[in-house]
């Protein structure tokens, strides 16, 4: 029996990386994705790839505005929402020296308050569904800091919490809505493209990125999202407020 | 004044009530000179008070050039100045309070770090080499969460792990600066003042004391003494740390 069977399920980031494998997954097991991204051209070509399960809207995470209807979308298209992914993000790098004020204001609203909004929004609609599950991606930069990461050390640690906030405040009101956070390490995904071609020391920043993982390798976004459907699915309805990593041991 | 940290310069943000006062006074009475630096002054509050808005980086330069200028070096900055934004949960809180509780919680102490370190890199004088301690006070909420307010729990967490990379970016660069989180559980200060509103002081104080395996609140002057080790050299080699002291709050569980 497919494991996501009619569950609706809402993905920021959906076009590319962590996003768009999870909604690959989400599509193979049975449920409808909807693709949400501020890159119109790779989430239209996705979603006609996935076909009638899917569906595209566009979306800018730090807009309320946006998020509602994007869940609306969702909700009209499918009649109604049981899974929420936030997975659109942006890696910077930059240290407490060199960030400035609007970077990293900017960090944190994509980020966190793009996270939040998304919680806040879906919140309703998963009632109005019997509830589901939200799902929050954090990185093992939400467990760890990083002396080149600052702001986005600083946006992960608050996904971290607002996830733990979001499920007891769910499960206080016996919404029947789970909310947990996914801590991966370094990703293939095009958000550290631009590192893995740089040169660091005598070594490619793919090797140097490589070597931070006990595993020697970097993740694959399908190894992220088979944690994702886990979460999303009802295998995991005794999970919620936590933390799970996936980092091929550098936390470890 | 003598004492261990005699010469030494602190800014308290926060510093005019709660765990600034406790703080700003316990590092006055090891010798430090000690700035006070709040919206609104104390009266009688320890050390000189400067007018200061944490969330505006034009008041963190005029801030920083008033200490460097009359004091002539910089030491410690404890970046306790915080909201609690009130309770509104993820359901009920709105954008524009989101950016307001993180403009004083979260973008308050990045911009504490990014000058605090830009003051303790200068030496002078009597200050030989870059040298500095900045304590930034998390909570509970940024270990643990709660059903609580949404967007001070985020601020928390970001407050915990900015923390750390200011940590390890102060050492790779050698700058002999460390950066630590600090986490209370409740402590009596004014941002329980809607509590007490509607419970009274005393019975609200008990309440909520009775959450803590410990069995009380913490006093302000509890939470001054962890500043207080965290500023000073007995803590030389803890940096990137998160120290807790809630009364065991977020321990575990106990017999029920």
């Amino acid at each position: 029996m497919p494991r996501l069977e009619n569950k609706v399920v809402l993905l920021s980031g959906g076009a590319s990386g962590i996003g768009a494998e999870s909604a690959r997954l989400v599509v193979r097991e049975g449920g409808k994705a909807v693709l949400a991204d501020r890159d119109e051209a790779k989430g239209r070509t996705l979603a006609a790839e996935l076909g009638d399960a899917a569906l595209f809207v566009p979306l800018d995470v730090t807009q309320e505005a946006g998020w509602q209807s994007a869940v609306a979308a969702s909700v009209e298209r499918f009649g109604g929402l049981h899974g929420l992914l936030n997975a659109a993000g942006v890696g910077v790098r930059n240290s407490i020296e060199d960030c400035t004020l609007a970077e990293y204001r900017r960090v944190n609203d994509i980020n966190a308050l793009g996270t939040f909004l998304g919680c806040k929004t879906a919140i309703p609609a998963l009632k109005q569904s019997g509830g589901g599950s939200i799902v929050n991606i954090s990185s093992v930069l939400g467990l760890r800091g990083a002396s080149y990461a600052m702001a986005y050390c600083a946006s992960k640690g608050a996904v971290r919490t607002l996830t733990k906030n979001v499920a007891l405040h769910c499960a206080q009101m016996k919404y029947n809505i789970r909310c947990n956070s996914v801590h991966p390490g370094y990703i293939d995904t095009p958000m550290i493209a631009p590192r893995l071609s740089q040169t660091v020391g005598n070594r490619s920043g793919r090797q140097d990125l490589e070597e931070l993982h006990p595993l020697g390798r970097l993740g694959r976004p399908e190894e992220v999202a088979n944690m994702i459907l886990f979460l999303l699915s009802d295998e995991s309805t005794f999970s919620t407020g936590s933390e799970f990593v996936c980092d091929g041991g550098l936390t470890a | 004044m003598s004492g261990e940290l005699s010469g030494q310069v602190a800014i308290v943000t926060g510093g005019a009530s709660g765990i600034g006062a406790a703080s700003a006074a316990l590092l006055a009475g090891q010798g430090a000179r000690v700035i006070v630096a709040d919206l609104q002054d104390a009266k009688d509050g320890t050390g000189r008070f400067v007018s200061h808005d944490v969330a505006s980086e034009e008041s963190w330069k005029s801030l920083l050039a008033d200490v460097l200028g009359r004091e002539g070096r910089l030491d410690i900055v404890v970046n306790n100045a915080g909201i609690s934004g009130g309770f509104a949960n993820a359901e009920t809180t709105t954008v524009e309070s989101w950016q307001h509780v993180q403009a004083i919680n979260s973008e308050g102490v990045f911009l504490g770090c990014k000058y605090a370190i830009q003051g303790m890199k200068k030496s002078g004088p009597d200050k030989p080499a870059s040298k500095g301690s900045i304590v930034n006070i998390s909570s509970i909420a940024g270990l643990i969460g709660s059903a609580g307010p949404t967007a001070y729990t985020a601020s928390k967490g970001a407050v915990r792990l900015l923390s750390k990379s200011v940590a390890l970016y102060c050492a790779e660069q050698r700058y002999n600066i460390r950066c630590n989180s600090v986490h209370p559980g409740g402590v009596d200060t004014p941002i329980f003042n809607p509590l007490w509103q509607a419970m009274g002081h005393e019975q609200g104080k008990a309440f909520v004391g009775s959450r803590h395996p410990i069995g009380r609140m913490a006093e302000p002057v509890d939470l001054g003494e962890v500043v207080l080790w965290l500023a000073s050299d007995r803590s030389s080699f803890v940096t990137g740390a998160e120290i807790v002291a809630d009364g065991g709050l977020t321990s575990g569980l106990m017999k029920r």
